[in-house]
């Protein structure tokens, strides 16, 4: 896997990228959004979005505030079933099952526990260090000390976090620092090895430390596990994603391989967007 | 320099305003201080009038009719059994109606009258629960004129309290918390009784202790309900040290109660009589402020563990 992620326009990446777009058409493709609409109410937030997340890749979602990201992301793990009034219609259907995620037969539950989130606001629970790793694994079940312990172990170190918290794992977590606080919630959503993992601005409440700390966490992580990441930071999509989709006003104008979508966008509202034109 | 003003007038106008901001500060702790004096000042004359009453016997003594040899001892004892019978039935109740209510009830029109409904009722005279309980617990029940009617009586009464602070409570949890369990895969009762539940736990004891000291000088309801004014035994105690260790025969029996002690004397002519009650009303006076000092305490130490 390439972790060079520094300066993919550079890289020969675009010419594999594409090529491995053609491959993911095949059977690479992790999830795939099909006329997907979603309304608030009457609120048309998402209209006709038509999106492959590739298998093991990183997918940025850029664009204007309020332009639908959010709401998009949240699909894919069913948050806004909590809301009342919310209604999707179209598809994202995940492999190798082929099921819908947002269908109505499809309960929202097995969809979260098998897609995590991490939040724009780090939001451990007040509880230890160790209770928020080990939580979604006794929600499946798991109650076996060791194994707790070892899997919660695991989910610290894929999160870059281990040695900082392992003399505190019975410490609250609210005592932790900003930016450790989102690796122990990267930590959390690892434990129970979801198969996509979306982020919504994960570094926005964050100082250029721990954002660097995060992004680069999310380049080896996308070894292990599909990343559909929401930034308002062209650099950062830029840096950690392999594609970037720019969406505006509720519909995605342009997805293509990062590198070519910074260097070579080609819809003028894209470009408009990265070079700072827009609005 | 200021575009629009000189610094002269800039600091005038900032001085003024800054007076009406003490001004506000005088006044407020001005209205502050006269009803917290006036309690003390209460306060202060139950204690005197009472001055003489005070002591171990006061305490461990039944009613008499002798003013120097009656005590409270049956009254403090089935104010405390009500309590304990009202908090037992009022905060899983309570605490259950708050989490349906702002949990899981739809927004429709249906819990709209609900909710209005439980705030109305925090506004119902308390004879009136008193007349409801005389009907339903007391004849239609048969649990009698016992302490298990009037725990169940104020149970009632302090529902509304109850229900009301302990939403308030569940509310404060922050939306991020809840998302980040239903995110992990949580159903909602998981995230209630994981999270939103135990974080709220200093807010919902604080509503059900405002609820108690409410109860505790309650005295209509349970006039209604048929407390007594002597009663010169107690009850068997709740805990026992022989098997099986706890009994409830102390539900079924009659009882008096310190607000209803305190009534009985101060319609005596006996002017020794007025001294006794002056003494059982301070005494209810502190018990009711221990209980609102044990809910600040509560508070601050889960505010102190979690802070969002
Ligand atoms: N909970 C909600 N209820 C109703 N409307 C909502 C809700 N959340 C978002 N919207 C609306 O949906 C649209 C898309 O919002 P969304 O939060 O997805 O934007 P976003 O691209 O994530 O913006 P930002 O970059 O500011 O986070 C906006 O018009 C917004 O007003
Ligand atoms: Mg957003």
């Amino acid at each position: 896997m390439n972790t060079n992620v520094v300066h993919k326009a550079e890289s020969p990446r675009l010419a594999i990228a594409l090529e491995e777009r053609r491959a993911l058409r095949a059977n690479q493709a992790k999830a795939i959004a099909e006329k997907l609409d979603f309304w608030y109410g009457t609120n048309q937030a998402l209209k006709n979005i038509n999106l492959v997340i590739p298998e093991n890749q990183v997918t940025a979602l850029i664009g204007p505030s309020g332009c639908g990201k959010s709401t998009f992301l949240r699909c894919f793990n069913r948050m806004h079933d909590l809301q009342a009034d919310t209604r999707y219609s179209g598809s994202i259907v995940l492999h190798p099952e082929s099921v819908n995620l947002v269908g109505k037969e499809v309960d929202p539950i097995e969809v979260r526990m098998r897609i995590g989130m991490v939040f724009q606001k780090p939001n451990p629970f007040p509880k230890t260090v160790f209770e928020n790793v080990a939580y979604g694994l006794r929600l499946r079940g798991f109650s076996n000390r060791t194994d707790l312990a070892e899997r919660v172990e695991k989910a610290l170190r894929g999160a870059a976090i281990w040695d900082e918290v392992k003399d505190r794992l019975s410490d609250s977590a609210l005592a932790l620092s900003g930016g450790q606080m989102q690796r122990l919630c990267i930590a959390r959503a690892l434990a129970t090895e979801p198969e996509i993992l979306l982020f919504d601005e994960p570094t926005s409440a964050l100082d250029p430390i721990a954002t660097a700390k995060i992004e680069e966490l999310i380049t080896e992580l996308r070894q292990r596990v599909t990343i559909l990441i929401v930034t308002h930071n062209m650099q950062q999509a830029a840096r950690v994603s392999d594609f970037t989709a720019f969406m505006y006003l509720g519909e995605l104008v342009e997805v293509d391989a990062t590198s070519k979508i910074f260097t070579n966008p080609s819809k003028k509202a894209t470009e408009d967007y990265i070079t700072g034109r827009y609005g | 320099m200021s575009a629009v003003m000189t610094i002269e007038e800039l600091r005038n106008g900032l001085a003024w305003r800054k007076n009406l901001d003490k001004a506000f500060v005088v006044a407020g702790l001005l209205i502050l201080m006269s009803c917290l004096g006036l309690l003390a000042l209460l306060f202060v004359d139950l204690v005197r009038d009472g001055a003489a009453r005070f002591g171990w016997d006061f305490l461990t003594q039944f009613p008499s009719r002798k003013a120097e040899r009656a005590g409270i001892l049956s009254a403090w004892v089935g104010t405390s059994m009500i309590m304990l019978v009202t908090a037992v039935v009022a905060l899983p109740v309570g605490v259950a109606a708050a989490i349906y209510l702002e949990e899981y009830a739809p927004k429709n029109w249906f819990t709209g009258v609900i909710e209005i409904n439980v705030t109305n009722l925090a506004g119902v005279p308390s004879i009136v629960y008193g007349l409801l309980a005389l009907g339903l617990f007391v004849y239609k029940f048969g649990f009698g004129q016992s302490v298990l009617s009037a725990g169940l009586t104020l149970a009632l009464l302090i529902l509304p309290i109850i229900i009301v602070g302990t939403r308030e409570a569940l509310r404060a949890v922050p939306k991020a918390i809840r998302e980040a369990a239903y995110g992990l895969g949580a159903t909602r009762w998981e995230v209630t009784k994981d999270h939103v539940l135990p974080y709220s736990t200093g807010g919902i004891l604080t509503g059900l202790i405002l609820g108690l000291s409410r109860a505790i000088g309650e005295t209509a309801p349970i006039i209604t309900i048929g407390a007594l004014s002597f009663i010169a035994f107690l009850p068997d105690p709740p805990i026992s040290g022989a098997f099986p260790f706890v009994n409830f025969a102390w539900l079924k029996s009659e009882f008096t109660a310190m607000p209803i002690q305190i009534f009985n004397w101060i319609s005596r002519p006996d002017q020794a009589f007025q001294q006794n009650a002056a003494a059982a009303a301070a005494i209810l006076l502190a018990m009711t402020l221990a209980m609102n000092a044990v809910a600040i305490w509560i508070r601050y130490r889960f505010r102190k563990k979690i802070n969002w």
